[in-house]
């Protein structure tokens, strides 16, 4: 993975709440046995109609979009089914970060494990990123802080571990390998 | 000594390095269960980094999201006809044959839905941890284990070291006090709950279920509720192991047996939360005032009562959005709407109490025209007990289809979908947008709602068709 200290985007907004990962990316295009490629299914049933066509007005399908990096979408983002596929799909299209008052627990560990940024701010700071589509933000992973264009910031919290992680573009399985001699003793002294 | 909850019982004997500021939990896990979908990506890193599943014995592999439920296709007749779906198979099977996992796959006569077959085989223990990469991994948390879902890094952290990297959650109480009374379910129970705490209402928290509701209930019962906690937002639902939970696992399988079962009984009595432990929260929901509950929109927050309304929402777009998707409008009774599926399996609501249920409504009735019945057993033993009691003739004298195991219409990666606007009653946990296929809309309910449904070709409200 890729160290990750800054990310600097115009936003992409979707604003609904609850946005499960069946709709991130929908149960049938799970069958694959592969992490790449899965961005053009992204959203697939809200991009295209049942005869495959292009649903013009959904925001991912506009032009303007191209090149943002950070969605901003309603309260609690990501829940239902832990299908990792959901943050590969995304960082596919060319996500790099997620922004909602709320994320849902299993999403957010997956998104963190990627290197998918899962952004969670004040009511308030939310409430001006959906009113403002478009605006450009960065993202600072080194003050977990994000900055509005109106120069308002906010911070936002993050697993210090997996943070740590995402700054060096370290896998955490480097580090719980590390850890056999614990986990050899933990085996053997069990009773059970 | 502090008094503690059951899941901090459970999570103190599994930590082999605790939580630090700067470093999560190293957790260790005691049963690893794993599936054909979200495990391909994870083999490969353990190949591509040469590493060893470290403890086979403690995996327990089977094949249920993308396999077929159409015998001829199951055993090998035909070919499957979903064609990623057979790479998939194929590839898991190769995946277990090269790490060294015993796979209970396609042929098994123990294969079934992950979170069917971990209690029927007795290996879903009290005080275990558990995982799967699957968010209904909850469903174990019935006998007082910590069983949560996982994305597929976490696949492979197990497989490689048996362990994962944790922050120690929250807990939130949910005492149900006084009783179900007829023709009311576990599944109308966990409905009525996520419609009261909300689809995020248990994010970050570790669910116990208690009170006297919760204590009546039988094994089966008890996984209907905890299977649900994720779509509260809740990782893992647990209930305190009991007698109950003892007689339902003596004599499995995997359970411990002779001088080692009294052994393990003495020390999963000890599990249950202590008097005067304190829990984050703490939720409290009255049995006796619940109805046979019916969802109405996309997320399975969005329920009513059978006998209620669609609600009236002014003024919210993704209210109206659902509604919208779901061809309804606000102030519409429930019954009455007009359906065309009826879905009766999945890890909710696929084992053997619930076929029993549905074909008590089903009974000397027959499936109404122009709609499709699919009957999909939650595992292959379920199947069997199901056939040995006659229950398979009773739903397909009535006209509904008898299937194999699978996890099938609840998430529809197997062909096995509802049509484009159709009308879906299922008894499984999900009500997303396209769920159950394209453009399906799903109501979920419990297997008494469904079958009544099947019996009506219309929303029925079930207590007019339970046998007396």
């Amino acid at each position: 993975m890729q160290p990750i200290r800054t990310i600097e985007s115009r936003t992409v907004v979707i604003p609904v709440t609850n946005i499960d990962t069946d709709q991130i990316i929908p149960a049938r295009f799970l069958t694959t046995t592969t992490r790449e490629g899965l961005g053009k299914q992204a959203f697939a049933d809200w991009r295209y109609d049942a005869n495959g066509a292009v649903k013009s007005d959904f925001i991912l399908n506009k032009p303007e979009i191209a090149g943002a990096t950070i969605l901003v979408a309603g309260r609690n983002f990501g829940c239902g089914s832990s299908r990792e596929h959901a943050p590969w799909a995304l960082l596919d299209f060319g996500f790099r970060a997620v922004i909602s008052t709320e994320i849902a627990d299993i999403f957010r560990n997956n998104s963190l494990k990627n290197g998918l940024l899962p952004i969670v701010v004040d009511e308030k700071t939310h409430e001006w990123l959906m009113n403002n589509p478009g605006a450009n933000v960065k993202i600072d992973l080194e003050t977990t802080t994000l900055t509005l264009p109106t120069g308002a910031t906010a911070k936002f919290p993050i697993e210090g571990f997996a943070r740590v992680c995402l700054m060096n573009g370290v896998d955490e399985l480097g580090f719980l390998l590390q850890q056999a001699p614990a986990i050899e003793r933990y085996e053997s002294a069990r009773p059970f | 000594m502090t008094a503690k909850t059951l899941f901090e019982k459970v999570w103190e004997q599994h930590q082999v390095v605790p939580e630090s500021a700067d470093t999560p939990a190293v957790l260790y896990i005691d049963l690893h269960l794993v599936h054909e979908v979200t495990s391909p990506q994870a083999f490969s890193v353990l190949r591509s980094q040469n590493l060893k599943v470290r403890r086979p014995e403690r995996v327990l592999a089977t094949m249920d999201h993308s396999t077929p439920t159409d015998p001829d296709e199951v055993f090998g007749r035909v070919p499957i006809k979903v064609e990623s779906a057979a790479k998939q198979v194929k590839e898991f099977e190769k995946n277990c044959r090269e790490f060294g996992i015993e796979l209970l796959g396609l042929g098994s006569e123990y294969r079934g839905i992950v979170h069917v077959i971990g209690p029927e085989l007795g290996a879903t223990q009290p005080g275990k941890t558990i995982v799967c990469g699957d968010s209904h991994t909850a469903t174990h948390g019935a006998f007082g284990a910590l069983a949560f879902g996982i994305g597929t890094t976490e696949v492979g952290h197990v497989l490689a070291t048996q362990c994962l990297l944790q922050r120690r959650p929250k807990t939130l109480a949910i005492e149900v006090t006084g009783k179900l009374r007829p023709g009311v379910t576990a599944k109308d129970l966990i409905l009525a709950i996520i419609g009261e705490i909300g689809v995020s209402g248990g994010t970050g928290h570790v669910i116990e279920y208690r009170g006297s509701a919760i204590e009546a209930l039988s094994m089966e019962e008890r996984m209907t509720v905890c299977n649900m906690s994720i779509e509260a937002g809740a990782r893992a639902g647990m209930v305190a192991p009991d007698e109950t939970t003892f007689a339902y696992l003596k004599g499995r399988r995997f359970a411990p047996q002779g001088a080692e079962w009294d052994k393990a009984v003495a020390r999963w009595r000890e599990l249950k939360t202590d008097p005067g432990a304190k829990f984050d929260r703490v939720v409290t929901i009255d049995a006796n005032k619940l109805e046979p509950m019916i969802s109405y929109g996309t997320h399975p927050g969005m329920v009513v009562p059978i006998t209620g309304k669609v609600p009236e929402v002014a003024n919210d777009p993704v209210h109206a959005k659902a509604l919208n998707y779901m061809g309804l409008h606000g102030g519409e009774p429930m019954v009455g709407k007009p359906i065309q599926v009826v879905f009766i399996g999945s890890c909710t609501n696929g084992r053997l109490s619930d076929l029993e249920l549905a074909a008590g409504v089903l009974k000397g009735h027959k499936v109404a025209g122009g709609v499709r019945m699919l009957v999909v057993p939650g595992s292959q033993q379920v199947k069997r007990e199901a056939e040995r009691l006659g229950l398979d003739k009773i739903f397909t004298e009535a006209g509904a289809e008898w299937r194999e195991s699978g996890c099938s219409m609840c998430i529809g990666m197997n062909g096995d979908t509802a049509g484009r606007g159709q009308y879906a009653v299922s008894t499984s946990n999900r009500n997303f947008e396209g769920r159950q296929g394209a453009g399906a809309r799903t109501l979920l309910a419990s297997p008494a709602t469904a079958a009544a449904a099947a019996i009506a070709g219309k929303i029925a409200d079930p207590r007019a068709f339970l046998p007396h």
